[in-house]
């Protein structure tokens, strides 16, 4: 049973901070090669800006903005981008994984195209996280059952 | 004593370790089994991450005037890299076992394992 | 061509990716993932079939993941020992994966058969992925993708497979735990992960406390991963409770990758003359695997339920490998890994047969099989193949394993040994004779509808059947050509 607890105090400051948080879970992850930080970190970060609104708000709230279907489609596409940049360079010539020769493709150098590359990655890397941390609350919260909640 | 004094973070981590393991042994609750495993694998990180430290050392950024570098001077970055895989190995098998324990509490409508066996070997 | 030049890594990145798409396409068109995981999995039998044809030409090569030379960068090194593995698990992951649709399409619900699909390859990702690569810590991360892939496909099975799953996650990631912990210890006092570099930098530590608690702590991780003696509690729940096709993938696989990897620890990472003479493990796993063999084999005789059956007799088959490993000479070493192939093509075929008969009669029970032998006669068949190779007679394949085994522990005068391996083939003969006697000359208790498995089940079965024919006739061939090569040069 979830009980809707509605309180303006709650629901307005836990509003207003979200973009503040996904902002920063961006940042995170921008900043994630060059100073702590990375993938990881980030898309935990963008995940719980997602939570926040399930705890303060009600779950059917949650999954107006991110339903179990779309969760479940970002993980697979940041798994996709990832693997998707490592095929890139294979098709190419060089090894799996090997960011360099992306400069051939890119009117970059080659020390900025390994920096690209690894950019890349970490937004795939934060796309999954992302998506698996609100799946893992949805699944959890909701008994494993996934219907629609009756709200009191 | 010098032994116990200069070594002292690693009776701390393999503490930790133990405590884990009791819990995992000893508690009849599945979730504080859990719990119990979460803490075995926390001290391991603990411990990789500090193989990582060095005396004197900074963060290993490198900032862009600098010119020859000293590698003494900065701390090792491999092992903090490699526990943040293990930290998520460590998420996700929490994940998958919190689901399974849903699906043992629906059909059980206990999480106790000694009422568990009591209706398994009931059923028979 | 650009596919032969990178096929050490495209067998593994190309079913990692094609899960991921599985789940897209899945939530579009449910009919789609079958034809996709057989596809994929078929192409990276081709892969694999190519890579074991160019060692054999050229011998060991490797591949650098990202261009980094190693060992600052990840490398998979393909040797005969890997090729041989990795060929077995992606024949096993193809035969399964056609054999799984018929057999899945009664035990789970039809809205999850896409995600089913999905573990499935990320299962066989991760085990191709453990056998190719050369570092340390990518064992770890792979050893984890499979075994998670494993809890969530054991436990959609029956009523009991949750808490079975359960239990497995528990031991199964104290396991892997330490295996970190002893890859950790290494890191610490060498500071590299890649086993060539570390077979180099290792020789002048082996007096170094830190180097033999590494070393035990990897054989204890490893054992409770690949469910050896004292640390098998978790098998006989988790694959007697799971679908069908999941347990006899996993059955085939899961444990025989394990013991690759503590062979690649005990004799590649470190000499083998750390483990006979200096820390001299391999005679206390010699006696436990022989406990290993004997309890398996008497258990597996109480048991009435086929599948349980099954499952202690993976208890004693790991006994006979790791037995085979810590004999320490050439004749050991050749009859445990030849044994590795031999027990997931008989594992295989029995488990695959298990399947069948459930899904045609619905019962695990053994007694109720009367009258099969004359309902469903080519698996029965199968049964009797795979019956009459793990008694070890021949010209089966296991009656060429446990010669090599029992050779081996002759040389080495270990006649307890010698003994146990076999008073183990006498109970497995009892056993399985026991099952023929209700199969072909009982009657069936209900005379119901019961006729033989589809097409798309029993290809797999008579398929792996015949292996078990065809590696018996050409069991020289194989160590001639391939198993010669991979006995470390010590021996």
């Amino acid at each position: 049973m979830i009980r809707r607890f509605k309180n303006v105090v709650i629901e307005t400051v836990c509003r207003l901070m979200t973009p503040f948080l996904q902002l920063f879970g961006l940042y995170v992850i921008a900043h994630g090669h060059y100073s702590p930080g990375g993938g990881f970190q980030g898309g935990c970060i963008l995940g719980s800006s997602f939570i926040l609104m399930a705890i303060s708000y009600d779950i059917d709230f949650a999954k107006k903005y991110m339903s179990e279907i779309k969760a479940t489609v970002y993980a697979c596409l940041g798994v996709i981008i990832y693997g998707g940049i490592g095929m890139v360079c294979l098709l190419i010539g060089a090894n799996y994984l090997d960011y360099g020769i992306l400069h051939t493709i890119l009117p970059v150098d080659l020390a900025r195209a390994r920096a690209m590359g690894i950019l890349g990655i970490e937004i795939g890397v934060g796309i999954t996280v992302m998506a698996v941390m609100v799946s893992i609350y949805l699944n959890l919260v909701s008994g494993g059952r996934h219907v629609e909640e009756k709200v009191e | 004593m010098d032994f116990i004094i200069t070594k002292y973070h690693y009776w701390f981590y393999v503490s930790l370790m133990m405590v884990g393991l009791y819990a995992m042994i000893v508690k009849k609750n599945f979730v504080k089994k859990l719990v119990g495993m979460n803490i075995f694998q926390t001290s391991i990180i603990l411990f990789f991450v500090s193989s990582a430290t060095k005396i004197h050392a900074t963060i290993p950024i490198i900032q862009e005037t600098e010119g020859i570098i000293n590698p003494a001077h900065y701390m090792n970055p491999l092992p903090h890299v490699l526990m943040l895989t293990a930290i998520v190995v460590m998420v996700s098998s929490f994940g998958v076992a919190l689901a399974l324990l849903i699906m043992i509490y629906k059909k059980y409508k206990t999480l106790d394992e000694d009422e568990i066996l009591d209706i398994m070997r009931n059923k028979q | 061509m650009i596919v032969l030049e990178h096929a050490a890594i495209l067998v593994v990145v190309i079913p990692l990716l094609v899960s991921f798409f599985n789940v897209i396409i899945g939530l579009w068109k449910k009919n789609l993932c079958y034809p996709m995981t057989v596809l994929t999995l078929g192409f990276c039998l081709i892969l694999t079939v190519n890579i074991i044809v160019s060692v054999i030409e050229i011998g060991t090569f490797s591949y650098r993941l990202g261009g980094w030379t190693p060992p600052w960068g990840i490398e998979y090194v393909i040797d005969h020992l890997n090729a041989y593995i990795a060929i077995i698990v992606s024949f096993i992951s193809f035969i399964f994966a056609i054999y799984s649709r018929k057999s899945i399409e009664k035990e789970i619900s039809s809205e999850k058969i896409p995600y089913f699909y999905t573990l499935y390859l990320l299962l066989a990702a991760g085990l191709l992925g453990i056998t190719l690569t050369g570092d340390l810590f990518n064992i770890f991360v792979f050893l984890e993708i499979t075994s998670l892939s494993a809890y969530a496909l054991i436990a959609i099975g029956d009523e009991n497979a949750p808490l079975a799953s359960f239990n497995y996650l528990i031991m199964g990631t104290i396991g892997a735990c330490f295996y970190l912990l002893g890859v950790g210890y290494l890191y610490i006092s060498t500071g590299s992960l890649n086993i060539a570099d570390l077979a180099g930098l290792l020789p002048g530590l082996y007096h170094s406390k830190t180097i033999i608690a590494a070393f035990g702590f990897f054989i204890v991780g490893i054992a409770v991963k690949i469910a050896f003696f004292p640390f098998h509690i978790w098998l006989p729940d988790a694959y007697t409770h799971a679908p069908s096709a999941v347990s006899a993938f996993v059955a085939s696989t899961m444990t025989k990758v394990g013991a690759y990897v503590m062979i690649r620890i005990m004799y590649t990472v470190f000499e083998p003359r750390f483990s006979t003479d200096i820390l001299p493990i391999t005679a206390i796993l010699g006696w436990i695997a022989a406990a290993a063999i004997i309890f398996g084999s008497i258990l597996a005789l109480a048991q009435k339920d086929i599948k349980r059956i099954l499952s202690y007799i993976i208890i004693a088959e790991v006994g006979y490998i790791v037995m085979g490993v810590s004999i320490a000479n050439k004749s050991g070493f050749t009859g445990a890994v030849l044994h590795i192939m031999n027990d997931a093509l008989m594992m295989a075929c029995l488990f695959s047969v298990a399947g069948a008969i459930i899904y045609r009669t619905g019962s695990r029970d053994i007694y109720t099989f009367g009258g099969l032998g004359r309902k469903m006669p080519f698996t029965m068949a199968a049964l009797f193949v795979s019956a009459v190779s793990i008694a070890g007679l021949p010209p089966t394949a296991g009656f060429f394993s446990k010669w090599y085994l029992l050779l081996g522990t002759i040389y080495e005068k270990k006649w307890i040994f010698a003994g146990s391996l076999i008073f183990s083939s006498l109970v497995n003969a009892v056993i399985f004779f026991r099952i023929l006697e209700i199969v072909y000359f009982k009657k069936h208790p209900q005379t119901g509808l019961i006729k033989e498995v589809p097409m798309s089940m029993l290809i797999p079965i008579l398929i792996t059947a015949g292996g078990i024919l065809i590696t018996g006739f050409y069991s020289g061939d194989i160590i001639s050509s391939i198993i010669r090569f991979a006995v470390p040069r010590e021996f």
